[in-house]
Parts: structure tokens; sequence; C-alpha cells
């Protein structure tokens, strides 16, 4: 769904931001634990647990929201290969922010642990006690993790491209939002007499 | 124009620096750039060396196991020290596994080494507690560094079958802990069954009540069955699977049980180091009575396919400062992700009893 407005809702712009903070700090959590036998390991994979379910719950309110309130048109002048290019990686972020959690909570599952998130609240398990099955998805979550950590990267250039480079209002549909609401993106980052003004 | 351009290139470069600080900061975290950390799969891959190479499917360190199940009876005393579920009066079920040393599935039973009772106790809202306790209240190593040491220096020479000297007397005179543990060890009573040994706990945990005050305890399940000793002279005389068929045998006749005494700390005790033993009284409370009522090969147990993750802890009991255990949970973590893979392989009890089939 095109949204009439050049910006995505605020609560989805809210959701982008926090979600992008927790799955950035899952990412490293992710990686250190998976490096060091040190005291750290047990008290990252205290954090990694409920923040993992946190993002989980988080994407489940965005996605119907995002499907709800849409998105605001690409450029015009971008090439119909490159919207495509968004659109997909678009599918693919959201695909692996809900694959990433419910192969964690399943792989835990599958290996006959406690999904604990503190304070003595423990998950049921959402797959059966299977050490094959936990291998798999053991090896599936490591992938994903990489995968996920990729496409954000190529988000955030893509991002701040659209930002920085082509200055066509992309990036702030998802930041501070447009000053009108309905001012076309030309007549705002594009306008080569600001940008003659600006450093270098 | 060229004012465009300079603005474009210094975007670019902006990007491009954003770009590779993330990625050189999670190289970091991942341990790719920078120092490197001891990683759980060094620590699983120096007990597959001292093994004499991996054993694919097995525990990398207690191969040789026993599933049992039974029953844990509280006697609700544990509750002055700690508000964990399982502690308050009243009955739980219990699976667990009784293991020996080392990293050979079939290795015979006569041999100094741990013997090691594991156990899995879970209450109605969920929580486990999961413990690995050994025979001795003591363990050779204090940390990650030293353990990985340890089981360099005591790989066995193909030449001799011994540990090279030339490397097992500079990591002892470097390592006077282990000195202290294997002193125990020559010297300490070889349980001659699993029914009849104690199992502590190795390390300190940090107990809290429903008061919120915190205290650190060890614990140690006490059999009821009078402590008897195997001829240390003599252990290679044993049946290879002896004192994992008397436990079998021993179980079809009747239960064994033991009661899970916990120790409180003394000011001054020692909470951060396996290595070192408490010593002189301390306050110590009869927190419940654990019956093992049945024992199954790994086959047909439930136990095999559990980690048996000392660090898998019901509210009210914590880690304390010992190093050792956040060292344990990834090792184990480690060796289970690789056995998972490799899927099961036939135990040395669940093997005869195969043979016995076929017969």
């Amino acid at each position: 769904m095109t949204r009439a407005s050049p910006d995505f809702h605020p609560a989805l712009r809210v959701l982008h931001w926090l979600m992008a903070a927790l799955v950035l700090a899952m990412l490293f959590i992710g990686v250190f634990m998976v490096s060091t036998s040190g005291p750290a390991y047990v008290a990252l994979l205290d954090l990694h647990r409920p923040i993992g379910i946190a993002i989980l719950v988080l994407v489940l309110l965005r996605l119907p929201l995002r499907l709800a309130t849409g998105a605001p048109a690409l450029p015009a002048d971008l090439a119909p290969l490159q919207k495509r290019i968004a659109w997909g990686s678009h599918v693919l972020l959201y695909a692996a922010l809900f694959a990433l959690p419910l192969v964690g909570w399943g792989m835990l599952s599958a290996g006959g642990y406690p999904v604990r998130l503190g304070g003595g609240f423990v998950l049921p398990p959402i797959l059966p006690h299977d050490l094959a099955l936990y291998a798999l998805l053991r090896a599936a979550h490591t992938a994903i993790a990489l995968a996920l950590f990729a496409l954000i990267l190529l988000h955030l250039a893509a991002g701040l491209m659209h930002g920085l480079v082509r200055r066509d209002g992309v990036l702030r549909s998802m930041t501070t939002g447009h000053r009108q609401a309905h001012t076309p993106p030309i007549a705002d980052d594009d306008n080569p007499g600001e940008t003659a003004t600006l450093p270098a | 124009m060229p004012s465009l351009n300079r603005r474009a290139i210094g975007a670019f470069a902006l990007i491009g620096a954003i770009v590779m600080a993330l990625l050189a900061g999670f190289g970091w975290a991942a341990g790719w750039l920078g120092g490197r950390r001891i990683s759980g799969g060094d620590i699983t891959t120096a007990l597959e060396a001292n093994g004499g190479g991996a054993r694919p499917g097995y525990r990398r360190a207690h191969a040789k196991g026993l599933c049992f199940t039974g029953d844990f009876a509280a006697t609700g005393a544990g509750s002055v020290l700690t508000s964990a579920g399982a502690l308050r009066a009243g009955t739980i079920p219990v699976l667990g596994r009784f293991s020996l040393g080392g990293g050979n599935p079939l290795a015979n039973d006569g041999r100094n080494v741990f013997h090691s009772m594991a156990l899995l106790l879970k209450t109605l809202d969920g929580q486990e507690w999961r413990m690995a306790l050994d025979h001795t209240p003591i363990f050779p190593v204090a940390d990650v560094p030293s353990f990985i040491a340890l089981q360099r220096a005591t790989t066995p020479d193909p030449r001799t079958g011994k540990p090279d000297p030339a490397v097992l007397q500079p990591f002892l005179a470097a390592h006077p802990e282990v000195k202290a543990f294997q002193v125990y060890m020559a010297k300490a009573v070889l349980p001659n069954s699993f029914a009849n040994a104690t199992y502590y706990s190795i390390n300190a945990f940090r107990l809290t009540d429903a008061g919120g005050t915190t205290r650190f305890v060890r614990w140690q399940f006490v059999p009821e069955a009078p402590l008897a000793g195997l001829d240390k002279q003599h252990l290679d005389q044993l049946p290879r699977d002896a004192l994992f068929q008397e436990m079998i045998a021993r179980t079809a006749k009747g239960p064994s049980r033991w009661h899970l005494l916990l120790i409180e700390a003394n000011p001054g005790d020692v909470t951060d180091k396996a290595t070192v033993a408490w010593q002189g009284p301390h306050r110590t409370i009869d927190a419940g009575t654990l019956t093992i009522r049945a024992t199954q090969p790994e086959e047909t147990g439930s136990c095999r396919d559990f980690n048996f993750d000392p660090t898998i802890l019901p509210e009210g009991i914590a880690l304390s400062d010992d190093p050792l255990l956040a060292a344990r949970s990834k090792g184990y973590s480690s060796s289970f992700t690789r056995r998972a893979a490799e899927g099961p392989h036939p135990s040395a009890v669940g093997e005869d009893l195969a043979k016995g089939v076929q017969q």
C-alpha cells in the first residue's frame, strides 16, 4: 500500500529506531557470547533471550502497522530495478526479524533447554525435544544472524545514500519527517540552491 | 557542479566509514579482530585431543553414562537460604545421569577418575535446576586457561600411554593447585558404587532467601548407603562396566537415597575457586531427600539428550563469581552442539543390552 504522506507513520518510525537499537545490540551480544567462555558468556546469554523475545513482540506489532499504514512512494526518478531491490530487501529484513527469535526459541526447545526470560519466567517449548532438529536450528540461527547483519549494513548504506547523496527525502521519511505533510520530495532537501551552501 | 561532486565524494566516504566501523566492531565482538578469546570450541577441542580424538555422538567429557529417574522430597528447611521452589516442602520428579570422567564412552570402570551424578529438577512453573556433581569436593583447576593447559599437559604420549613428563612437570610447577587435587585423589576412597558416593556441587553459588538476603553456599548429596572403596591397586581387574552394572542391579532391588546438604560459607571462605575446600564447621541444612528409583540405558532413558549445565538455575539460586561456572556452561554447550549434529551412538550399557537381545 502506498501512503499519501511522504513519511512513515510516526509509530512505525519509533518502532523502527527502537528495533534498530535492539537488533544491532543483539547481533553484537550474540557474536560476543559465542566467542567467549568467560563470565560475560552467561551474563550476555541472560540478556539475549529476553531481548530476542522483545524483538519478536515488537515485530509482531510492527508488521500489521506497516501493512495498515503503508509506505510513502519512492522517488519517481528511482530506476525500477532499484525499487524492486528496495522492496525485496525490506521483505527479507522483516522475514529475518521474525525468523531469528523464532529459530532461537525453537532451537532452545529442541535442545531441551528452558527458555528463561528472567524473574523466574519461563516460556513453554514450541518444538519437540529433538537433538537433530536442535543442531539444524543452531546452525540456522548463526546463518540468519550473519545474513541479517549483512542486510542491515546494505539497508543502512542505502538509507544514507538517499539522505546524503541523493537527498531525495527517503531517509527523512523514516527520521524526523517532512515539515509539510504533502510537500513533494523534490522541494525539500533536493534543492540545489540549498546544497551549494552546505559544506562539502 | 564541482561543489556537488565534492559533497558526493564526502558523503560516500562518510557512508563507507560508517559501514566499515560497524563491520570492524562486529569483527571485534565476534573475536575475529583483536585479542583472541577462549571459546567453547577451544575447551571441547582440548578435551577431544586429551582423549586421543573426538568420539562423534558422545559427550566430550563424562562420555560413559547411565540414566536414572526418581524424586526429590524437600523438607522445606532449605527455604531459610533460598526462595527456590524446588526446596519448598514437597516432592518433585527428578531425572539424571551417573557417569565416569573422561571422553571414552566404552572405557573401563576401573579408573581413579570422577564418579559423577547429574540432576535435573523441574518445578510446576517450568523453572529448572540442573546440576553436574562430582564425588570430589574440589576441582583440579580454578579457571579456563588452566583447564585447557591441564588437558594438554595430561594428554597421553602415544609412545608411552602416559603424559609426557617434559610437558606435565612444568605445568604442575606452575599450577600447585593441581597437586592438591592429585594428592586428594590418591588418598581419598574411590567409591565402589555410584550409590554410596557423596556428590559435590564443586562450585559455590549465591542463594537468596525470600527476604532478599544473599549467601554463598556449596552443596552435597550425602548417601544413606555406607561408603566402601574399590581396591585401587587392582582397578584393572574390574569388569569393564562393573560400576554401571552394580547400580542397575542394586536399583532393581530397591531405591537409593541421598540427603541434600546446603553448606553456608563462613566469612573468609573462598567462593571463586573450586580448587579450595572449605575447612572446619559450617552451618549445614538438610534440604531434602533424593531417591533414585529406576535406571535406564541412555538409549531408552531421557538423560542422554539433556545438557546438565550447572548454570541453569531457578530463581533464588544464582552463579557465584567463580569463573569456572561460565566455562563449564560454555564447554558443555559446545560439546552438546557437536554431538547433536553428529547423532547419538550406542552407550556401553545399551551396547550390552543390544547384544543380549541378539543372543
